[in-house]
């Protein structure tokens, strides 16, 4: 990187800085034209020196005093005018006065906006040549920086950057010039106070920017604690297990407090310095007018100068300061932003940078490997100076299955990530065929090559897109635009050029589905599914799938053959062997399986306005109760409730499990349960107090007859509630409908998940394995109707969380391992991705992978050298070194290895 | 059945006939009330058991695994019970239980048998006659098998 920040700017700057400057000189000639504007208002204008010769002067007759070695008569004409009398001619002279005004105006403007976008583009550049480089960092630095800081430094500390470099040049050429000419000006009404002016600014140049300097090295200090602490805070989130198991939390406190007090130190002396600057800074500013005042009002007095001119230096002067302490505070900013970029500058420069070369976009698909994986002499040299890898000599053909076995730690799993050139070697080379894995295009390696390794990484996308990540290095097909939408895009394309990003469109498909063996999305959904069997993830997938909701209008076809299955599967129930299990939702019964608010709602909440926490409270459902009279009769079961749970949790401890089980009422709450009670004893419950009352009338909505069986809905109160059912849904204003997706036994229910559209009703609580039975037969029902696959596909748009947290470790190494094999690589490179599986499974997966590899090469790691015997060839890794290998068959007298097979 | 009517058919069953009424009713509410089909199991040997079963309705046989298939070894009635040692002696179900008709059974969590048991010593007693009922059966079968 360019270690200097101005010749940074200049060099991807320049054409944008030039132009500004041009407009810079204009725009002094406006200022300078609009500085004689009030001198000749007073004097001539006002006053009406000009007139007392001759009743009319010439307006917008032009002249610019210059010294008299330019012109003889010391003025130069650069229009004749139009003559007026003094009291038009005041008024033409006001208006000219605004028009300049406005002009000036417009010119700042407009220097102003070139500015600001010359300074956003060269942020995004350099913004986006950091992050340039954040991926060719060798991978070993990454062990050293901190993700906080490098994010921080792209995101925070260039920020300043940004809005300097728009006035890195055009500042002090703009200050500078204005300043130039209100000086001029000065000079050319009186040398005496010319000179004076002078004087004080070489005082303020000389001064202030001395009394900058420690400022300026406190502001280096402020940006490196500052950076510091955004990386302990990570580190804080990051070890949070580490703080509760420690119990080292005030430790931590410690740290951060003391951090920030030394940020507050650093602060407050930085205030207290800037401030005593600007303190100086504006009395010296104070000096001038007064000696203005003092030796121009002499000079009137005694002198030969006129009113106007002292009027004219000091409208001159007032403009003086501003733009000289602006061009102090430019300096000043010039070096803090000088030091800032050195200093992210270098933090993004460390050794053993990759190469720009290896990252190139391929033009077309790769070409498959063939040939020899040779390594001589490979080894790998870590920070510490230890070797895991060391001196490793070996030739195998690219489709020979390789099994490294060894302890841990003895090289094996460090070899598999030389060969997936995730690290390199210090010595040696390693080359498949024809390819110099040293120097081969990363599109190379990352076509034919898959490494999976111990902790496969998950980006927060959906499975599906987890899996396709391994295919997607370089965009195959555009994306389709509409007439406006192409326009658009181009005009992005072509500013990302400017400012030096490369031009790439992420909404182009950039699937590289021919590697996966597909045509096109039509059928990538295929080869995802094959993956996935392979690695033993369908069913998860699919039991995401059922879980997972579908948008109808989306996927139409999806929708109706839930519908379909739904039908299916309520044939099957009507089987008086299967009947029990599910109660179905029928608009004219009360479901007993459902709480009392399920039951009234008789939909899906949509979003939190009928959720059942607060549908007590709800106006529409307080309304539709109301009207059918149960409101009173709510209260009554509730009060109902209330005293069952107080007679039955009453001598429990608070925090017994079965409070959070089985009770209504929260431990803490029992009490206050316990007291509106005994207020009730004999009372009507209309008496109640209104609080007491929204108390109770929240507990039966939570009530499910089958579940806690109290007895508290009968026949009748059936009826009621179905009354109300109904009274609700008919008096619901269509603002609040939008709300709740009713129940329809021929619509599909896009709120509800895929289960939930086809069971169309609740499992009956009681039944024996009832979850599990009724499970199967929807399973039994979707694969009777061909449905299964479109269930996986809809669990391929589950969300994996950050880091895939949302999965479990075994899930997600299976993702990654399926992500390894859609892509068909030429040699699936693995380095003990299933340790986190139970031996059993580890060697199905084993197995069901070498499979489906056949005739292409894998080399894996194996955490159990028992599994060797599967592979072609065996080798030995102990202290980074081969000490043995050959075809598993010929091993079985090494003593290394009968070691390794004893040990497991 | 409403609670109610459960603590009644619960005061019937001789385990729990000298617990009060309350306790009963919180016994009732929280543990599941099961409806198995014939040919259902209540539990298989082998499996870890983290609760028992008392029979309130229907019958149910007790089958052992034996290298010739599965023996029966004992029938289950109303108000008996099963699946008590599995919680007890937190080892695998030593026995596999099927439902012979229609089974109504009370599944009783281990946290609540311990806290019943700790609380009412009478249902410890109970348990211990029918335990010693058992042995004494077995040591009947043992005999006569011995002496064919």
């Amino acid at each position: 990187m360019e270690k200097n920040l101005f010749k940074y700017i200049w060099r991807h700057s320049r054409h944008e800085q030039l132009i500004i400057l041009l407009l810079v000189v204009v725009a002094q000639i406006f200022y300078f034209v609009s500085l004689n504007i009030p001198k000749v208002i007073v004097n001539d204008g006002i006053e009406g020196k000009a007139f007392k010769t001759a009743p009319e002067v010439t307006f917008l007759h032009f002249t610019i005093p210059v010294p008299s070695f330019l012109s003889e008569t010391g003025s130069l004409t650069l229009f004749d005018g139009i003559p007026l009398t003094q009291w038009p001619y005041l008024v033409a002279m006001s208006c000219l006065f605004l028009v300049m005004v406005t002009v000036n105006g417009m010119f700042k403007k407009s220097i102003n906006t070139q500015k600001g976008r010359m300074g956003e583009r060269m942020l995004r550049r350099l913004r986006y040549e950091l992050y340039d480089r954040i991926l060719l960092f060798p991978s070993a630095h990454f062990r050293k920086v901190k993700a906080a800081e490098l994010s921080g430094m792209i995101k925070d500390e260039v920020e300043p950057l940004g809005g300097f470099i728009g006035d890195a040049y055009v500042q002090p050429a703009f200050l500078g010039g204005q300043a130039i000419t209100a000086l001029l000006f000065i000079v050319l009404q009186s040398m005496w106070l010319g000179m004076i002016v002078i004087a004080v600014l070489a005082v303020q140049a000389f001064v202030i920017p001395r009394l900058r300097r420690r400022v300026i090295a406190l502001g280096r200090e402020r940006q490196l604690t500052a950076r510091q602490l955004a990386g302990r805070i990570a580190e804080t989130v990051d070890g949070v297990h580490e703080i509760h198991a420690n119990g080292t939390s005030n430790h931590e406190r410690a740290d951060i407090a003391n951090r920030l007090g030394t940020i507050f130190g650093i602060r407050f002396e930085l205030f207290q310095r800037k401030f005593t600057a600007k303190f100086l800074n504006n009395l010296l500013a104070q000096m001038t007018p007064f000696l203005i005042y003092l030796i121009g009002g002499y000079l009137v007095l005694f002198g030969d100068m006129q009113v106007g001119s002292v009027v004219g230096v000091l409208l001159a002067y007032k403009d003086l300061p501003g733009p000289v302490k602006e061009l102090i505070d430019w300096d000043q900013q010039r070096q803090d932003v000088q030091q800032k970029y050195e200093q992210v500058a270098e933090q993004f420069e460390p050794d053993g940078m990759l190469a720009h070369e290896l990252q190139v976009v391929p033009d077309g698909p790769i070409p498959p490997l063939s040939g020899d994986i040779v390594l001589t002499g490979v080894t790998v040299a870590d920070d510490g100076g230890s070797k895991p890898v060391d001196g490793v000599s070996l030739v195998t053909p690219i489709g020979r299955r390789l099994a490294l076995v060894g302890p841990q730690g003895g090289g094996k799993e460090a070899l598999t990530q030389v060969i997936a050139r995730l690290m390199r070697p210090s010595v040696g080379t390693i080359r498949i065929g024809n390819v110099d894995l040293a120097t081969a295009s990363e599109a190379v390696t990352g076509a034919r090559i898959s490494y999976v390794g111990q902790d496969v990484y998950l980006f927060p996308v959906s499975v599906r897109d987890n899996i396709l990540y391994g295919l997607k290095r370089r965009p195959i097909k555009p994306a389709v635009y509409d007439e406006s939408g192409r326009r658009g895009r181009e005009r992005f394309a072509i500013e990302a050029r400017r400012a030096g990003n490369p031009d790439f469109d992420p909404a182009d498909d950039w699937i590289d589905y021919e590697a996966a063996g597909a045509t096109g999305p039509g059928d990538i959904d295929r080869r995802i599914v094959e993956a996935l069997r392979v690695v033993e993830l369908e069913e998860d997938i699919y039991q995401f799938g059922l879980r997972g909701t579908v948008d109808p209008t989306a996927r139409p076809r999806v929708a109706e053959s839930i519908l379909m299955a739904r039908d299916e599967l309520h044939a099957r129930l009507a089987d008086p062997a299967l009947a029990s299990l599910v109660e179905p939702f029928d608009r004219a019964r009360y479901n007993r399986n459902m709480s009392v608010a399920e039951n009234l709602l008789f939909g899906t909440p949509i979003d939190r306005t009928f959720d059942p926490d607060n549908i007590a409270a709800n106006p529409h459902m307080r309304d539709a109760l109301r009207r059918v009279g149960l409101e009173t009769d709510l209260l009554q079961m509730g009060a109902s409730i209330a005293e069952t749970m107080v007679e039955l949790f009453a001598d429990l401890p608070a925090g017994h499990p079965f409070f959070e089980q089985f009770s209504f009422i929260a431990a803490e709450d029992l009490p206050e349960f316990r007291t509106i009670l005994s207020r009730l004893a004999g009372k009507s419950i209309a008496d109640l107090d209104p609080a007491s009352r929204a108390r109770l009338a929240a507990l039966p909505f939570r009530y499910i007859e089958a579940r806690h069986r109290l007895g508290l809905i009968d026949a009748a109160m059936e009826e009621r509630l179905l009354a109300a059912r109904r009274a609700f849904e008919e008096n619901l204003p269509p603002e609040a409908a939008t709300a709740i997706e009713f129940y329809d036994r021929n619509r599909y229910n896009a709120a509800a998940t895929l289960q939930d559209n086809i069971l169309f009703g609740r499992i009956v609580y009681g039944q024996a394995q009832g979850p599990q039975r009724v499970g199967a037969l929807i399973s039994e029902v979707l694969e009777g109707l061909d449905l299964r696959g479109a269930v996986v596909e809809i669990g391929l748009d589950y969300n994996v969380g950050v880091a895939g947290k949302r999965l479990s470790a075994v899930q997600r190494q299976k993702v990654g391992l399926a992500r390894g094999l859609v892509k068909r690589p030429d040699l699936l490179v693995l380095n003990e991705p299933t340790a986190v599986l139970d031996s059993a499974a580890q060697q199905r997966l084993l197995d069901k992978i070498l499979e489906v590899c056949k005739g292409r090469g894998v080399v894996w790691a194996l955490s159990r050298a028992s599994l060797a015997d599967r592979f072609d060839q065996v080798v030995v890794l102990q202290g980074g070194k081969v000490t043995a290998s050959g075809a598993p068959g010929d091993m079985t007298t090494d003593k290394n290895f009968a070691d390794l097979l004893a040990a497991g | 059945m409403s609670i109610n009517e459960e603590v009644e058919l619960l005061k019937t069953v001789p385990i729990f006939s000298k617990i009060e009424p309350a306790k009963l009713k919180l016994l009732a509410f929280t543990s599941d009330r099961m409806t198995f089909d014939a040919g259902q199991e209540l539990c298989h040997q082998g499996d870890m058991g983290d609760a028992m079963y008392v029979i309130l309705g229907g019958s149910a046989d007790i089958l052992i695994d034996s290298p010739t298939g599965p023996i029966k070894v004992a029938e289950l009635q109303r108000n008996g019970f099963v699946g008590e040692m599995a919680i007890l002696c937190d080892m695998p179900r030593t026995a596999t239980v099927k439902a012979h008709e229609r089974v109504t059974a009370l599944k009783i969590p281990k946290e609540m048998f311990f806290r019943l048991v700790a609380e009412f010593p009478q249902m410890a007693v109970e348990i211990m006659r029918e335990l010693a009922h058992r042995v004494e059966d077995m040591n009947g079968k043992l005999a006569a098998a011995k002496a064919a």
